[in-house]
């Protein structure tokens, strides 16, 4: 974090607010007021936040957001490879998020990941007389078909809320007649305002089921992290969970990107849990800091400026042992990564970046962006709450828009006063700055590449943003108008 | 076809009334089928002389999906010609019973259950309309003519004001309208006056006084309704007078509820209920000793 406030040319507070009113000026009154608190210029020596967040979306606005069940299941539960991941409701749900967020998995499937797509499929006839019986049946068949999958998770789709299935109960029962650890996670859809109520059911069924459950099989060392809110996209806890051990740290735990179910079970034997989404996993990260007196640090591997800071506040942390290692590892990637800035950075220089995702990535990518001499012009959250924007102040440059559950109406305007080179945001705003010549880059699942996370992912997304800015391609496509 | 739904309070006599009348209807010629839309499924048992008919939801549970059922399978031919068919549903305390009427209505739609032949439809519904599935029987484009069962005492005529309120709501935007009032007396005080003045309140009628007669339950006992079991028996006589009325009833209203006061008045009026008297709520017995 540096104490200069950046600024960028010809962007003022007075300048974003205007773009803000112009793009409001379509919605009728009632709409109006609730959106424009959403919307807001940047304080960067605030420190806090600027917009409103965490509200229901308006009615008739297009909307980039997940429901309850997909932050559950794609984003805290789905990840952990060695269980079983049950879908409970009708099949679409599960179709739909199996495989889609790229949270890479290792091991053999069947066998030690059960990358599967499981569903209870429910009938008419499962609606109108309850779906617990077939719930019980699918968990026999789950342990019979596959016995070495370490605990099954039933996460529950809309209609089981609605008609009031007690998938709990069942749980507890099965649990106990089949021998292996059965998780009820009551993450309806229509619970909530967006993915984020997802997470944090989620985090609470990992406190009430799972933590404590287990011990590290390893003996205790002073240097036991784990990493919490790394989901291993396109590979990134391949990368970052290296760099750690490199450094000198026993990652015991990643939470949960190519997840163990064990491992997370004894995650409170841990002496430091290092937390990267903050969003997703803060609820445990907290909840383990009070019942274990576990502190946790927010770090961000984005970009080698960062990664650098990252490391050595975890050198800080852990003493002089660790702080030795850190500088021989930033001494040996340093020149690595100045290569790649110096590659780059000639072709990506002020160029203009407009970031909408979810997470942690709309503050925690922007430096790793200005590593390669870019400005983020724009940038918020699906789902973000308070603390979100709070932490986003003094990463984006001041007088810069945030804009929290965007529209695509809203989206679309600012690109066009803001005229972007790059957009990084995901598959239903791809193809609409495609469209109007913009390049752009899918931001959640990495758009089919990865890792980006530490110095193994850097040189990859500096030429993947390279690559989508200055392909030639552009230059061939001629508007028919 | 006249599509026409019976509602009221639970316990009131539904079944047994809706039976009874649609025998009534057959016994003077006309083409009817009673569509049971109660979990309990107990609509037909009457006309069929069956313990409880298959249901659509049980042979949905049975085979597997709605796609696997032919219409012959749940729909039964019974006294008069009545054609019958139960949706059935779950125990009590699990799943969605609203969602099985739906489904079942949805199927017989689909199959071709509503044959132009039939003069009558008749939806025997579940005591409260709980919820969207057992409002399913007066969406657009079915029932359109409520009967609701009521007698003399307070809490059926409180549930008969609330079923109007809801008829209310969807008369508002669609075409089902109140047809009157069936008294299934229960021999309380001036019983009849009560449930004629509670109807003319409503803007509709009490369209028949049908006494207490313990034939009613020697006929069930038979699984018969008293119009097969005993059709010289006076109280036939007062079913077939039922279904006549029916048959011929062109009294088709928006209700008028009554607020919470204005029926308190009303049972205050005929005596069934005394003044408030403000001075003993939540005052415990052993408080005023």
């Amino acid at each position: 974090m540096s104490n200069e406030i950046k600024k960028i040319d010809g962007i003022t507070k007075e300048s974003t607010q205007a773009m803000i009113d112009k793009a409001l000026e379509i919605l009728p009154e009632k709409a109006r007021k609730k959106r424009a608190p959403h919307l807001a210029p940047n304080d960067q020596a605030s420190g806090s936040a600027c917009v409103k967040s965490n509200r229901k979306t308006i009615p008739g606005v297009m909307s980039a957001r997940g429901c309850a069940y997909a932050g559950a299941k794609g984003v805290v539960w789905g990840p952990i490879r060695d269980m079983v991941h049950v879908s409970h409701g009708p099949v679409g749900c599960g179709w739909y998020s199996w495989g889609t967020r790229r949270n890479l998995m290792s091991g053999t499937c069947g066998v030690d990941n059960f990358a599967m797509q499981f569903t209870s499929d429910f009938q008419e006839k499962d609606i109108v007389y309850g779906g617990d019986k077939k719930l019980k049946q699918l968990l026999v068949e789950a342990k019979e078909l596959f016995p070495l999958a370490k605990g099954i998770s039933v996460l529950s789709e809309c209609p089981v809320g609605l008609i009031g299935d007690d998938i709990n109960s069942v749980a507890k029962a099965s649990s106990k007649e089949l021998d292996i650890p059965i998780i009820p996670c009551n993450c309806e859809g229509f619970r909530g305002v967006s993915q984020s109520l997802g997470h944090h059911i989620s985090n609470d069924t990992i406190r009430d089921y799972i933590i404590e459950t287990r011990e590290f099989a390893e003996p205790e060392s002073p240097y036991d992290v784990a990493l919490i809110g790394e989901y291993n996209i396109g590979g990134d806890a391949w990368s970052t969970k290296p760099l750690l051990e490199e450094i000198g740290l026993n990652v015991k735990a990643v939470w949960t990107g190519d997840g163990e179910m064990e491992r997370i079970a004894a995650t409170h034997q841990v002496k430091l849990n290092i937390i990267h989404c903050y969003r997703s996993m803060n609820y445990m990260a907290k909840v383990m800091e009070e019942k274990f007196g576990i502190p946790y640090m927010e770090l961000n591997f984005f970009g080698p400026t960062k990664i650098k800071q990252s490391l050595r506040m975890l050198g800080e942390y852990f003493g002089e042992t660790i702080k030795k290692k850190v500088e021989e590892v930033i001494a040996k990637y340093d020149p690595i990564m100045q290569a790649v800035i110096e590659e780059y950075q000639p072709r990506l220089d002020k160029k203009k970046v407009m970031l909408y995702v979810g997470g942690l990535r709309p503050r925690h990518t922007v430096n790793a962006y200005e590593d390669l001499g870019m400005d983020v012009v724009g940038s918020g959250y699906e789902f973000a709450h308070g603390d979100d924007y709070d932490r986003t102040a003094s990463e984006m440059p001041d007088a810069t828009v945030i804009y929290d559950d965007i529209t695509e109406y809203e989206f679309e305007k600012f690109a066009e006063d803001l005229k972007p080179d790059l957009v990084g945001s995901g598959i239903k705003e791809k193809y609409l700055f495609q469209k109007m010549g913009i390049p752009f880059r899918q931001m959640h699942s990495w758009d089919y590449s990865g890792p980006y996370h530490g110095y193994l992912g850097f040189p990859i997304f500096a030429r993947d943003v390279d690559m989508a800015i200055n392909s030639p391609t552009w230059d061939l496509v001629k508007a028919p108008y | 076809m006249r599509q026409i739904a019976i509602y009221g309070k639970g316990g009131i006599g539904k079944s047994t009334t809706t039976q009874n009348t649609v025998a009534g209807l057959a016994s003077l010629g006309k083409k009817v089928m009673i569509v049971g839309c109660d979990p309990k499924a107990d609509s037909t048992r009457l006309i069929l002389h069956a313990k409880a008919q298959t249901t659509v939801m049980d042979l949905v549970r049975e085979r597997g999906t709605v796609e696997d059922l032919e219409l012959e399978d749940v729909l039964k031919v019974g006294y008069g010609g009545v054609k019958c068919v139960e949706s059935g549903g779950p125990e009590p305390g699990v799943g969605c019973a609203g969602r099985g009427v739906i489904t079942a209505i949805n199927f017989l739609e689909e199959n071709g259950a509503y044959t132009p032949d039939l003069e009558f439809v008749f939806y025997d519904v579940l005591g409260d309309v709980v919820c969207g599935g057992f409002a399913m029987p007066i969406r657009e484009g079915k029932a359109e003519e409520i009967y609701i069962v009521c007698s003399g005492e307070m809490m059926a005529m409180y549930a008969a004001n609330n079923i109007s309120k809801g008829i209310l709501k969807y008369a508002s935007s669609g075409k089902v309208r109140l047809a009157g009032l069936i008294c299934n007396a229960r021999k309380t005080d001036k019983e009849f006056e009560l449930v004629s003045a509670l109807a003319a309140k409503l803007s509709t009628q009490m369209i028949h006084f049908v006494p207490r007669d313990n034939q009613v339950q020697r006929a069930e006992m038979r699984r018969m309704s008293v119009i097969e079991y005993s059709p010289e028996h006076p109280q036939a006589e007062e079913y077939r007078e039922l279904a006549r009325k029916i048959s011929e009833n062109k009294m088709l209203v928006v209700p008028t509820p009554l607020t919470m006061d204005e029926l308190e008045e009303l049972m205050m009026e005929f005596g069934i209920m005394e003044a408030d008297d403000e001075s003993i709520i939540g005052v415990a017995e052993t408080a005023t000793k």
